[in-house]
């Protein structure tokens, strides 16, 4: 390695390093707070969506002694059943008063139509713009609706009809998703919490390195060392790269440990992403670390002061989620040509990683070689930018 | 040596310096005096080899500073105007950065930051980081960070800028000694006391033009005034009545 390289570089990782708020949002906050803050709404979000399956849906009744046969088959379908009898007004009353209140009124003309055949209705109340009150209804639906039709089924028998002759198309459901892919449609967001944190990890040693060095007053001196500029940036941009590896390195390490406390299992899921499969995501984007410590230098780079460098920081930190965003919404599947679009492809080697597929070795090196190759061209980029005379603010 | 001939450098329709022309000798100490925004600094930026210079030639020890960037800055020590040091590294790991830059290492290195601790005075606060230094403290490790490649010519914009009687006094001592032994101090202000003080030549600039220069005797003498202040006045009266 070119000794001035080497000097500049170990400096800038030094200073950052020592420096506690830098150490605090590069290699703390970004990847170890990240993935857990993730995890925990991944976590809330499956634990909600159980819940809601099993949730006892609790309903009164009124007027139940119209129909006490109906009533205890509503209490045998899982309906938590309570008799109250009210009017229309008072019933309306009630819900009003009672958050996600469900009342089944049943008409007292209810066993003399049930008898005869024809259709009895009952009346359901609920507040449809509540969804806790919208979700209990449907299950009363549901129940009810079991109900009918078992009964509909024995009156047919009991005409000597067949009652499937009542049902004429039926759904089977065959889910052949693998537990891993239902899984990688929740976990997708960790290729760009892992993109993101990565970047964010080099973010304020590139801002120090260019827009801080220049505010502070010492870039002038260091310009009157006998190195090329482009050899001292070249120092930053390592520096940086480092300190976004160091970042990649422990939010994978951190997801692997938080991706434990999710019980995906017994979802019917399965998280692809033990210690093999996290040990693969770092190879994957490990050549982004260059690409990501050189575009930030650039940007810093025309920038005239460190907060400044901070706000156009924060826009360019969101570009390589760009294409993320964009093959996420059209539902893009890996492709050699997709391999030459850097952090997508990423993206990609890594969902599939997680998925369990197995890319062809051929287009994950060509994700390393496009990517490498843009972050080299943006290195020489800083380079030439460091060369003119407008650097020094 | 630093010798300067004709040196001009426009920044848009702003001519900062037009047509300069000094030396500046080994064993002497030259001091650049001008108002602020007289063209000292951007004459300095041109010599230590950040800025270029759109006519004119300006050479350290023969080397053409537009020509040979790398070989000047070897032979050259700057303390820049925004003298600014790392916060987060030591007074000795700033000093010792630029050594690295500069090509020294190991006990070379070593030896040599160590010198410099104690004749700039830096030993108290040498293994402090540098964030809450004061100004003269600053200044000192600037100054030091200048000097650890042993440069023959030194050249400092405005260094007495914001330092306390005590340090100036310390400055001074140290540029007599670098005199002393042998080295070509270039050095810029605008405080007239300090330039009557310490040098051996004044080059007196104003709008970019060098309108005065000589020996502080000389000047008495040429303007016929009694003190170097009068000289100075009407140097620039003198340039600003010819506009």
């Amino acid at each position: 390695m070119n000794a001035i390289l080497r000097i500049v570089m170990l400096k800038e990782l030094r200073e950052s390093l020592r420096d506690r708020r830098t150490l605090l949002t590069s290699l703390v906050l970004g990847p170890i707070f990240a993935p857990l803050f993730f995890i925990l709404i991944l976590k809330l979000a499956l634990a909600r969506s159980v819940a809601t399956q099993d949730e006892v849906a609790p309903v009164t009744i009124a007027n139940a002694a119209a129909a006490p046969n109906f009533v205890q088959q509503l209490r045998e379908s899982g309906l938590e059943v309570t008799l109250k009898d009210g009017t229309d007004a008072e019933i309306r009353a009630w819900i009003a008063d009672t958050d996600g209140l469900v009342v089944l009124r049943i008409p007292d003309n209810f066993a003399e139509r049930f008898l005869r055949g024809a259709p009895a209705a009952v009346m359901v109340y609920a507040d449809g713009s509540n969804s806790k009150a919208e979700r209990r209804a449907h299950r009363v639906y549901d129940a009810i609706a079991r109900y009918s039709s078992t009964i509909g089924s024995l009156r047919l028998q009991a005409r000597g009809v067949s009652p499937s002759i009542a049902q004429a198309v039926v759904v089977d459901n065959i889910d052949v998703s693998t537990p891993s892919a239902r899984a990688t449609l929740l976990l997708g967001m960790l290729s760009y919490v892992i993109l993101l944190v990565t970047l964010l990890g080099g973010l304020y040693l590139a801002i120090d390195a260019t827009a801080g060095e220049r505010e502070r007053g010492s870039l002038e001196a260091l310009l009157t060392v006998p190195a090329t500029r482009a050899r001292l940036i070249y120092g930053k941009i390592a520096a940086a790269a480092t300190m976004m590896t160091l970042a990649l390195a422990l939010v994978t390490a951190s997801i692997v440990a938080a991706l434990g406390y999710v019980p995906l299992e017994t979802f019917g899921m399965s998280a692809n992403f033990g210690p093999g499969v996290a040990w693969r995501v770092f190879l994957t984007v490990l050549p982004f670390t260059l690409l990501g410590a050189a575009l930030l230098t650039v940007v810093a780079s025309f920038t005239k002061s460190y907060k400044e460098a901070q706000s156009w920081l924060g826009v360019v930190m969101l570009v390589p989620t760009v294409p993320i965003a964009i093959a996420g919404v059209l539902a893009v599947q890996p492709s050699i040509s997709l391999m030459l679009v850097p952090s997508l492809s990423q993206h990609l080697v890594i969902q599939s990683l997680m998925r369990g597929d197995v890319l062809p070795l051929s287009w994950v090196l060509l994700s390393a070689a496009s990517t490498l190759l843009l972050g080299l061209g943006l290195a020489w980029l800083a380079g030439r930018l460091y060369r003119r005379e407008a650097i020094l603010g | 040596m630093i010798q300067v001939e004709g040196l001009s450098r426009s920044f848009g329709a702003i001519r900062a310096i037009d047509d300069v022309a000094f030396e500046a000798r080994d064993g002497r100490i030259t001091g650049l005096l001008g108002p602020n925004g007289a063209g000292k600094s951007t004459t300095l930026r041109i010599l230590y080899t950040v800025l270029r210079p759109d006519a004119g030639t300006a050479r350290v020890d023969g080397i053409d500073v537009a020509q040979d960037s790398l070989a000047t800055r070897r032979a050259i020590g700057v303390l820049p105007h925004s003298a600014g040091i790392y916060p987060q590294l030591t007074a000795r790991e700033n000093i010792a950065y630029f050594g690295e830059l500069h090509g020294l290492q190991g006990g070379t290195l070593q030896k040599r930051v160590d010198e410099l601790l104690v004749e700039l005075g830096i030993g108290a606060f040498a293994d402090r980081r540098a964030k809450g230094f004061s100004q003269g403290e600053r200044v000192k490790v600037a100054l030091a960070r200048a000097l650890v490649h042993s440069p023959k010519n030194l050249l400092l914009d405005e260094p007495t800028n914001g330092l306390d009687v005590m340090a100036t006094r310390a400055l001074r001592a140290l540029i007599l000694r670098l005199r002393a032994s042998g080295h070509c101090v270039l050095f810029s202000s605008h405080v007239m006391q300090e330039v009557a003080a310490l040098c051996d030549d004044i080059v007196i600039i104003d709008h970019g033009r060098v309108v005065a220069a000589g020996t502080p005797d000389s000047l008495r003498a040429q303007f016929g005034a009694t003190t170097l202040e009068d000289a100075f006045v009407s140097a620039i009266g003198d340039a600003r009545g010819l506009e």
